[in-house]
């Protein structure tokens, strides 16, 4: 349509520009998350607010004490928090990267398996789905005493915790990537002989990496999640997952601390994220699709 | 009365690209006319101006001598687009009940106007089938059942037959002179194909580009009823030679691209 | 004709089923796999028969949980993306924090609900699902409120008709399918979510805290009776939102993809 042709902006933004008006932004963003949870807090206090929870000191720390919990040293022999913190984050962030590796090639050979055959679609993907609804928390142990049993070591299991996780939405994509070819373009390919593999490579695959990169954002975040709750069960201590245990046990002592570790899990929930975001970008040199 | 009238009617986007400047045109009650120019003339910018989907940035239109806006809220054209623009989770009879619906229609009168409509486009026993389930060309027949149903005495078509292939668009070039001449409605349509403007129109409105201005009218005594005879008739070779000259006169280097049947809004 | 066709298409699954239990019991019996690693097939169901009731209690109360959680997160996810929808300006803005908002690990956050509302109320465990269930629902429907084609919008302005009738008529139900992809993506969320904060603590009416009372006391059978458990009720909520979901948008031509 003409009118909506001709109505685009003429220049695009520097870069520059955008950059920082993006800066402002998350700024700007912060400071409002920042001002909503001391208003609600003084609030709350104020007025004694006993629902949804109680509002008090425990329930919802100053955001100035977590930060500054991250300098300051739990106990007199322990070294400062971030220093502890950054070091257990290190620990599950390899958990959960050898969990992506594993869960994302696994995932895509499964569902590259899948999108070739209907008949092995029909009977095993229905437990694929299923298998999302097991508590992975529930079976996590397990999993590290079995593998302990053939001498793998805790950390490596977790992984394998991760990777249960990870796996699921990359077989969904690769399903419906592999199919999302035009068929129009698979026969130009035929047309020039190519064998199924050529087709896979050269054709099938690149059309399914935008399906992929989607599903490989929601499985950073997956594997980042299956490494913290795989540590717990198994009483793995060198990871947030065993910090965020230990400090839920002085919670009603020093709130801070808590919230502190959560807030470095939250930054490796979004760093790893971001890692896929920055790859896609490599990797998928096409107009954005939306592929939920 | 005029049907639609078009006083010095200019438009600026945003940005400054000028689409229109000074369009004068007068269309008369009973007629079908055709804007037809190169990709960028804004032809299909005028269609939506006279449907005050888009404001101009000078002039005024009036529609059965009601300004523009006015005959919008008084459902006075139905409108046709490239696309069909069904929506998909609506039946074919509930797209078109859709305008019936919005004006408060009830189920009754609904339900038989679907019905005669139907079998206008000639899609009886489509009602209760969902848009995915039919061909483009059926699609474009519901879109225009749809902008039918509630009466309207403007019809806005903009290139509604475009997409299609040749034999469906004869076909259906066919089908709207049909439901024109039962309709007694005014068509304005849009179209890049000069044979589909000589074949269906009573009148040839020839833009130019940059900016967009009417450069000829061509009036087409071709004999009504038309039919496939027409395309062969002496006549409409002439006619169609006089649009072409019109159109090359008319600052026609983009002819060529316009000729290759890609829609304004792909190039 | 039709129930052939269903059967055929569920064979397969069954097969693999069966295959699956038959292979299972071969082998822990073969191996003679110790009950601490892997209980056989027919004992689960030993201790699955024999506890029952105690199970589906369980069971029930941690579905309530993440029915409670799914509803209050998903009416919130609802409600924000058709705000943030409303003003482009604000959703352009706010939807990549949402976005990223989404990568960070929920989970973590239970040992903090628990300090909050009392660990032993359902309440503690349904804000962990309700926030796991946001995220996904919200940045789905926002996009599909805003993937309604211009033409679309142009036509109901041709009808002269109003923002809340273009909204009804053509925004709701083009988002519908955007919502429901993110409605099945979050039952099994609230689910998970439930079962996991109770392992934080939590009431024994539950079935996360039995689970893992009973994998601490070696009844290894009936941990896994209520994982079982657990993964039923998950199928259900999951194949319940399905069976909504093709109630809800029954023009769609049936996709293959059972888990897309």
């Amino acid at each position: 349509m003409a009118s909506v042709a001709v109505e685009r902006p003429l220049a695009e933004d520097a870069p520059v520009k955008r950059a920082r008006r993006r800066g402002l932004l998350l700024l700007a963003v912060l400071v409002l998350l920042w001002g909503f949870w001391e208003g609600f807090r003084a609030l709350g206090i104020h007025y004694g607010w006993q629902r949804p929870f109680t509002v008090d000191a425990t329930s919802m720390p100053h955001i100035h004490d977590m930060i500054w919990a991250l300098f300051q040293r739990p106990n007199p022999e322990a070294p400062l928090l971030i220093v502890t913190l950054l070091k257990a984050a290190a620990f599950t962030g390899r958990e959960a990267a050898l969990g992506f590796a594993m869960g994302a090639t696994g995932g895509f050979a499964i569902g590259a398996l899948l999108a070739h055959s209907r008949m092995l679609q029909r009977g095993l993907l229905p437990y694929v789905v299923a298998s999302q609804t097991i508590p992975i928390l529930a079976i996590a142990p397990m999993v590290v005493i079995w593998l302990a049993s053939v001498q793998v070591t805790p950390w490596v299991s977790v992984a394998v915790i991760a990777a249960y996780l990870t796996f699921f939405p990359v077989v969904i994509a690769t399903i419906r990537g592999l199919q999302a070819a035009d068929h129009r373009a698979v026969e130009l390919m035929r047309s020039y002989a190519a064998n199924r593999w050529t087709v896979l490579w050269k054709l099938r695959f690149p059309m399914a990496l935008p399906f992929l990169f989607s599903a490989l954002r929601i499985s950073a975040t997956a594997s980042i999640v299956g490494a913290i709750i795989g540590e717990q069960p198994s009483s793995i201590a060198g990871g947030l997952g065993g910090a965020i245990l230990n400090f839920a046990q002085y919670y009603s002592f020093q709130p801070q601390n808590l919230w502190a570790t959560n807030i470095i899990a939250a930054a490796l929930g979004i760093a790893f994220f971001l890692v896929v975001v920055a790859a896609e970008k490599l990797v998928v040199r096409r107009a954005p699709e939306h592929v939920a | 009365m005029s049907a639609v009238s078009i006083k010095n009617v200019s438009k600026e986007f945003k940005g400054g690209t000028k689409a229109l400047e000074d369009i004068d045109l007068e269309i008369e009650q009973r007629e079908f006319v055709s804007l037809i120019g190169p990709s960028g003339c804004g032809k299909s910018t005028l269609l939506r101006i006279v449907g005050d989907l888009i404001e101009p940035t000078s002039g005024g239109v009036t529609v059965n001598g009601k300004p523009a806006r006015q005959a919008r809220h008084d459902h006075d054209y139905g409108i046709v687009f490239q696309d069909p623009v069904l929506y998909d989770w609506r039946t074919v009879a509930r797209n078109i009940a859709l305008p019936l619906e919005l004006a408060g229609w009830d189920r009754n009168r609904r339900s038989q106007r679907v019905d005669e409509m139907l079998d206008l486009v000639e899609l009886r026993g489509f009602g209760e089938h969902h848009p995915w389930q039919l061909s483009g060309g059926m699609q474009q027949r519901v879109s225009i059942a749809r902008a039918l149903s509630f009466d309207p005495a403007l019809l806005l078509m903009d290139e509604p037959f475009g997409a299609l292939d040749e034999m469906t668009r004869e076909r259906l070039n066919a089908e709207l002179l049909r439901i024109w001449q039962a309709s007694e409605s005014t068509i304005v349509f849009v179209t890049h194909s000069i044979a589909e403007a000589v074949f269906l129109s009573t009148r040839v409105v020839v833009m130019s580009s940059r900016p967009g201005r009417v450069s000829k009218l061509i009036p087409i005594d071709l004999s009504q009823p038309r039919s496939a005879a027409t395309r062969e008739d002496p006549r409409f070779f002439e006619l169609a030679t006089e649009v072409r000259e019109a159109l090359h006169m008319g600052g026609g280097y983009d002819m060529p691209l316009a000729a290759t049947g890609l829609s304004e809004g792909a190039t | 004709m039709m129930l052939a066709r269903r059967a055929r298409d569920w064979l397969p699954a069954l097969g693999v089923f069966v295959a699956g239990i038959g292979l299972w019991q071969g082998f822990v019996k073969g191996l003679h796999v110790q009950r601490f690693l892997l209980p056989a097939p027919s004992a689960i169901w030993t201790a699955f028969s024999s506890n029952q009731n105690q199970l589906w209690h369980e069971g029930w109360f941690t579905f309530q949980e993440a029915l409670g959680g799914f509803a209050i997160g998903c009416t919130a996810g609802i409600l924000f993306a058709i705000i943030v929808a409303r003003w482009d300006l604000l959703g352009s803005a706010l939807m990549p924090y949402a976005i990223a908002a989404n990568a960070i690990p929920i989970i973590a956050f239970a040992p903090i609900t628990n300090a909050w509302f009392d660990p032993l109320t359902k309440t503690s465990k349904m804000v962990i699902a309700a926030v796991l269930c946001f995220f996904p629902v919200f940045v789905n429907v926002v996009r599909g409120l805003r993937s309604v084609k211009p033409e679309q919008i142009e036509l109901m302005r041709s009808y002269a008709v109003g923002e809340l009738t273009v909204f009804r008529l053509v925004r709701v139900p083009t988002a519908l399918p955007f919502l429901f992809t993110a409605l099945r993506v979050a039952s099994v969320l609230a689910m998970i979510g439930s079962i996991v904060a109770e392992y934080y603590g939590g009431s024994l009416d539950a079935l996360g805290a039995n689970i893992e009372q009973d994998a601490s006391l070696f009844q290894f059978e009936k941990a896994w009776a209520e994982i079982i458990i657990a993964s039923l009720l998950g199928i259900g909520f999951y194949l319940a939102v399905v069976a909504l979901e093709r109630l809800a948008t029954r023009w769609q031509p049936r996709e293959e993809i059972v888990g897309a």
